[in-house]
């Protein structure tokens, strides 16, 4: 009912940045949207709602680098999964570490392992690798035949 | 502002046995500030899991902690079953929930004691450690391992709970319950420990919410967040417990919640134990075929919170990717604000306050004679002896009942 309740909202709020909504079940939605919207949405989320952001997940496919930013509403079990894609040239996404402190850490793993690159991070220096990796190689990159 | 004096921990010390540095910065007794470099031990096994087959990354993720090793399997377990809809059997999951709630126990037996060792309390910790010993036996009768116990598998556990086995573990759980009581009565009532934990490393509601900080460590800042209770999955909804919490956020508080959390994880067993009887003993497997397109999201309470497992697959029979969250990750972040304010000796208990992940697997090492330098066993030797070994608490158990 909650899970229902809160997709409503969100596509009230946000018409123009939903890009796809998916529900796998009544706990685990997912649902894409704009990259440059992920500030507002975030907000809302943590905010308005009371989310608690758990991680986010980068990986990276044939349609660019994509990120999974984890939600828990922590009432009702939901994990709401917000999508983005960015581009496979220049990865570049707004940091939510200004909001909250949670995904401070995660996204300079991120910047570590994809080179995806925080805007705006209080704090973007390497988390892992400090002093032992080359820069500009970055790990956890693919190569797809174009 | 006076000159400020850099105090490392680390990446070195006996605060941690695993590697990770953290400078203070002081200003007389005083920390003002902190700053870390993690990596030290960095494995790499989010890509590694990539390479590997979903039956061989249970091998892989029980090994991400030497303590809470079937969390990771769990969660791992939760999310591939959610990705192919697979509906495991009642008696699996009370099997799971007994083995999650077992590990629980020593866990949080196993920080008492680490507490009270940071507070230069040995009394305690030689005791933690001692009624643990109990519980990691029964670890061993029930999966042949007193850590990496490889219990999980898709869709099923690997080994089952038979009727002996049940009044072996209802022995240990009553006389590890008097141990408890021992422990809380003489841990909660001693002026010492109060004087050295109660108002140190202070967590409020607003930092826990900020740092999204999980486990006791949230529980005992009054954030009741369980993943047991919230995102209910293995035999927690079937049994009755409920969730610890506590208001004052600061190292007493944390204790109290371990504390009385090992009360309900008694309680949760014995009753998985009795839902045992109930069920057809054998049946702790289904199936499974194929792992299909699609992504799961696996969730499950390690002893120091929620462990996240994120399993994104194609159809083959490994991941594509793989994200694993554990919970010290999130809760280590929080040292930041715990720490700054206090003096230097209160800082480190403040850091073991939260439970960081420490490996805990180093059993048997002695390999060399110093004298002549002669081999005293070789790897058959040591594996014959841990065999044996099992097969003597085993045959122990048999004889008490």
């Amino acid at each position: 009912m909650e899970t229902v309740s809160i997709i409503e909202k969100l596509k009230e709020n946000f018409t123009s940045d939903i890009v796809d909504i998916t529900v796998k079940n009544d706990k685990r939605v997912i649902i894409s949207i704009s990259k440059d919207s992920i500030v507002n949405v975030a907000d809302y989320l943590f905010r308005k709602e009371g989310f608690r952001f758990i991680i986010a997940s980068a990986l990276q496919s044939k349609r660019g680098f994509e990120i999974y930013y984890h939600f828990s509403n922590d009432t009702s079990g939901l994990v709401l999964n917000i999508h983005v894609i960015l581009d496979s040239e220049i990865p570049r996404i707004e940091s939510l570490s200004n909001m909250f402190n949670a995904s401070n850490w995660i996204e300079r793993e991120m910047h570590e392992l994809y080179g995806i690159n925080f805007l705006n991070h209080p704090n973007q220096e390497k988390l892992i690798s400090e002093g032992n990796w080359a820069e500009g190689v970055y790990p956890m990159r693919k190569e797809f035949k174009k | 502002m006076g000159k400020k004096t850099l105090i490392p921990i680390g990446p070195y010390h006996p605060l941690q046995e695993e590697p990770e540095l953290f400078k203070l910065y002081c200003d007389g007794e005083i920390v003002k500030d902190v700053k870390w470099e993690t990596g030290y031990n960095h494995r790499g096994i989010e890509k590694l899991s990539e390479s590997k087959t979903y039956e061989q990354i249970f091998f892989l993720v029980e090994r991400i902690c030497g303590i809470c090793s079937s969390s990771h399997p769990f969660a791992f377990a939760n999310a591939v079953e959610e990705i192919a809809e697979i509906k495991i059997t009642t008696r699996t999951k009370y099997i799971r929930t007994i083995i999650g709630e077992l590990e629980r126990l020593h866990s949080h037996l196993l920080w008492v004691g680490l507490a009270g060792h940071f507070l230069g309390y040995n009394t305690v910790f030689m005791w933690a450690w001692k009624y643990r010993e109990p519980v990691l036996d029964l670890f061993e009768m029930i999966s042949g391992n007193r850590n990496s116990y490889a219990m999980f598998k898709v869709g099923g556990v690997r080994r089952d709970i038979e009727e002996n086995k049940i009044q072996a573990i209802q022995k240990v759980l009553d006389d590890v319950r008097k141990k408890i009581d021992l422990l809380t009565g003489a841990v909660m009532d001693d002026p010492v420990i109060h004087a050295r934990t109660r108002g140190v490393g202070i967590l409020t509601k607003q930092d826990i919410i900020d740092y999204g900080a999980v486990g006791p460590t949230a529980r005992a800042s009054g954030v009741p967040i369980d993943v047991r209770k919230d995102d209910p999955y293995a035999a927690y909804p079937l049994v009755d417990w409920k969730i610890i919490t506590a208001e004052e956020g600061d190292v007493f508080a944390k204790a109290k919640v371990r504390l009385l959390e090992m009360y309900e994880s008694i309680s949760i067993i014995e009753q998985c134990l009795a839902g045992l009887k109930k069920e057809k003993e054998g049946d702790i497997s289904v199936k499974v075929k194929e792992i299909p397109e699609g992504v799961g999201f696996g969730r499950a309470e390690a002893p120091r919170g929620e462990v996240f497992h994120f399993v994104q697959s194609d159809g083959s029979n490994s991941p594509v990717r793989h994200k694993i969250r554990a919970p010290s990750y999130v809760n280590i972040a929080t040292f930041k604000k715990s720490c700054i304010g206090q003096s230097i000796a209160d800082a480190t208990i403040s850091l073991a306050a939260v439970d960081p992940c420490y490996c805990c697997t180093e059993r048997l090492a002695a390999a060399y004679d110093l004298n002549s330098q002669e081999r005293i066993m070789n790897a058959n030797e040591l594996i014959n002896n841990s065999v044996n070994r099992t097969k003597e608490i085993k045959e122990s158990t048999r004889r008490t009942i």
